[in-house]
């Protein structure tokens, strides 16, 4: 009995994109496929452990969701518009049952609707955690820090958007693939993100986005192999993955330099090494293979005891010219600071605007360790003292405060 | 727009700590707080007496504290003043109460209008 409870969580969790990409596209309506999916999820629940699992658990899924589809479409009288769409569906569903042949994997779609210019910005990245990884909106606005009834308001929203405005459950035309494939990257990118800052305390929850992402990124690369960046992008997100356990000492930051090699996983290194290999094939040159080439460029310093400093200054600098953000310009004074240029690395994070800066956690820290480098105690102490006061975990807070107590005594 | 960010957190945890460590808290605590007052947000804040000094006043009988079990208490308190929720929620992480304990973000309620 708790097997088929199993099989059914598990089908869950392996197959909900699929489910729900496969039924969206047929009714153009994707919050009626959730629900559909949900209550064939439910009648799932209550029947398999009585009569056993079916052969093929997603066929079935997919057999009893259509059912409420065209029973909603029935009570709506919409009817005539998505029936036959639906009735095709049902048919190709009773055929995936008979020969157990895997369903067509329509997820991309499903990200590029999610991604359509349609859909604001901010609500790309959640909109694809619940639709292709079926995660529900309390984690996904606990990850983004909105609450979670905030959060559930902006999806409903996105999707009344998508049937409202007909949003066309097609890829874009290839022509039109540079910018949609850039939103889709860009909100893969922003869930990684959003998982890698919190590695440990209270958002431990958080941590397992960083693995759907890498899912995600690995999804869009096998569907849109020549695109360059997509590659770029699952290289960058795997290196900084490799390291994951390695950036922790008990409780402890440590930084690139000081991490114990062994924790690094060499077989995610290897994988990100052979994907900025085929990125570089694609030849379309992009902020994302640029950063994953900033990685490689460390890794391989620390690996092969290659001095790579120089390298990365110079990545550093491409990817400024090319896709200037804040992040870029800190970590590009980190580089300079790290090639022993001081001064150079004080000036870049001079230019920047004073409202990017002033509660940018990462300009705070890289302005102290520089400022320390050129003696300038006193400067350095109020710089280490703001890099803790907008620090978010615990480790980050005592690395820094060990470095501001290494100044010594200074007059404030 | 005003927010009440509530820490919460196992105040025995405090008792437990050596001199060093709790010198080390209360200074990530005073770096949070100077970062508040230098993005502008900061109007007050303090850290509360253990809760076994607590009172509770209910229809007129006054009752010593504790009175939660949880092992996680009200601590200490920052009333912050920033554009909107998301800001109040990104002040509410870096709170060092979050990484040890919970943080609450309530809005306050603004009747002078």
């Amino acid at each position: 009995m708790n097997d088929a409870r199993a099989i059914a969580e598990e089908t869950a969790r392996a197959s909900y994109g699929r489910l729900l990409a496969w039924l969206s596209s047929r009714s153009n309506d994707v919050a009626a496929a959730e629900d559909a999916l949900a209550d064939a999820f439910r009648a799932a629940l209550e029947t398999w452990p009585e009569r056993g699992a079916p052969n093929s658990p997603e066929a079935w899924l997919l057999t009893a969701a259509r059912r409420k589809l065209i029973d909603g479409s029935r009570r709506k009288n919409t009817y005539k518009d998505s029936i036959p769409a639906l009735t095709l569906a049902a048919e190709e569903a009773e055929i995936a049952m008979r020969d157990e042949a895997p369903f067509p994997d329509e997820r991309l779609k499903l990200l590029f609707i999610c991604a359509h210019p349609a859909i604001d910005a901010g609500v790309r990245t959640p909109l694809m955690l619940q639709t292709v990884l079926g995660l529900d909106a309390a984690r996904i606005a606990s990850a983004f820090l909105v609450s979670p009834a905030a959060m559930s308001g902006r999806l409903v929203r996105a999707k009344r958007k998508i049937k409202a405005a007909a949003i066309p459950f097609e890829p874009p035309e290839p022509q039109a693939w540079g910018p949609r494939i850039g939103a889709v990257l860009e909100a893969i990118y922003a869930a990684y993100g959003a998982g890698w800052d919190e590695i440990d305390g209270s958002a431990n929850a958080n941590a397992n986005l960083t693995g759907e992402a890498i899912f995600l990124a690995r999804l869009t690369a096998n569907l849109i192999p020549d695109q360059g960046e997509t590659w770029g992008l699952l290289s960058l997100m795997l290196h900084a993955e490799a390291r994951r356990d390695a950036r922790r000492k008990d409780g402890a930051y440590m930084p690139l330099g000081e991490q114990d090699l062994a924790l690094w996983n060499q077989a995610m290194i290897d994988e990100a090494e052979a994907a900025l290999a085929r990125a570089w094939k694609c030849g379309q040159v992009g902020a994302y293979q640029i950063e994953a080439a900033i990685q490689s460029a460390h890794v391989a310093a620390r690996l092969k005891g290659h001095d790579t400093t120089v390298d990365i200054v110079l990545l550093y600098e491409k990817l400024n010219a090319l896709a200037p953000t804040a992040g870029a310009a800190v970590g590009y004074a980190g580089a300079l600071a790290a090639a022993g240029r001081f001064e150079d690395g004080f000036k870049v994070l001079d230019a920047m605007h004073p409202e990017q800066t002033k509660n940018y956690q990462a300009w705070w820290a890289v302005r102290a360790h520089i400022l320390n480098k050129l003696e300038r105690k006193n400067e350095a102490k109020i710089a280490y003292d703001r890099a803790i006061g907008l620090a978010e975990d615990e480790a980050t807070r005592r690395f820094l405060a060990a470095k501001r107590a290494a100044l010594g005594k200074v007059r404030s | 727009m005003n927010y009440l960010l509530l820490l919460y957190q196992d105040e025995n945890l405090w008792e437990k700590k050596s001199e060093d460590e709790k010198a080390e808290t209360m200074g990530a605590y005073f770096s949070y707080a100077d970062a508040l007052r230098e993005a502008g947000a900061h109007i007050d804040g303090a850290p509360l007496e253990h809760s076994s000094t607590s009172k509770r006043v209910r229809t007129n009988r006054v009752q010593d504290g504790p009175f939660a079990d949880a092992k996680e208490q009200l601590g200490g308190y920052f009333l912050i003043d920033v554009d909107n929720l998301d800001s109040a929620l990104e002040w509410a992480a870096r709170c060092p109460c979050a990484s040890t304990g919970h943080v609450e973000v309530r809005p306050v309620w603004n009747i002078g209008g």
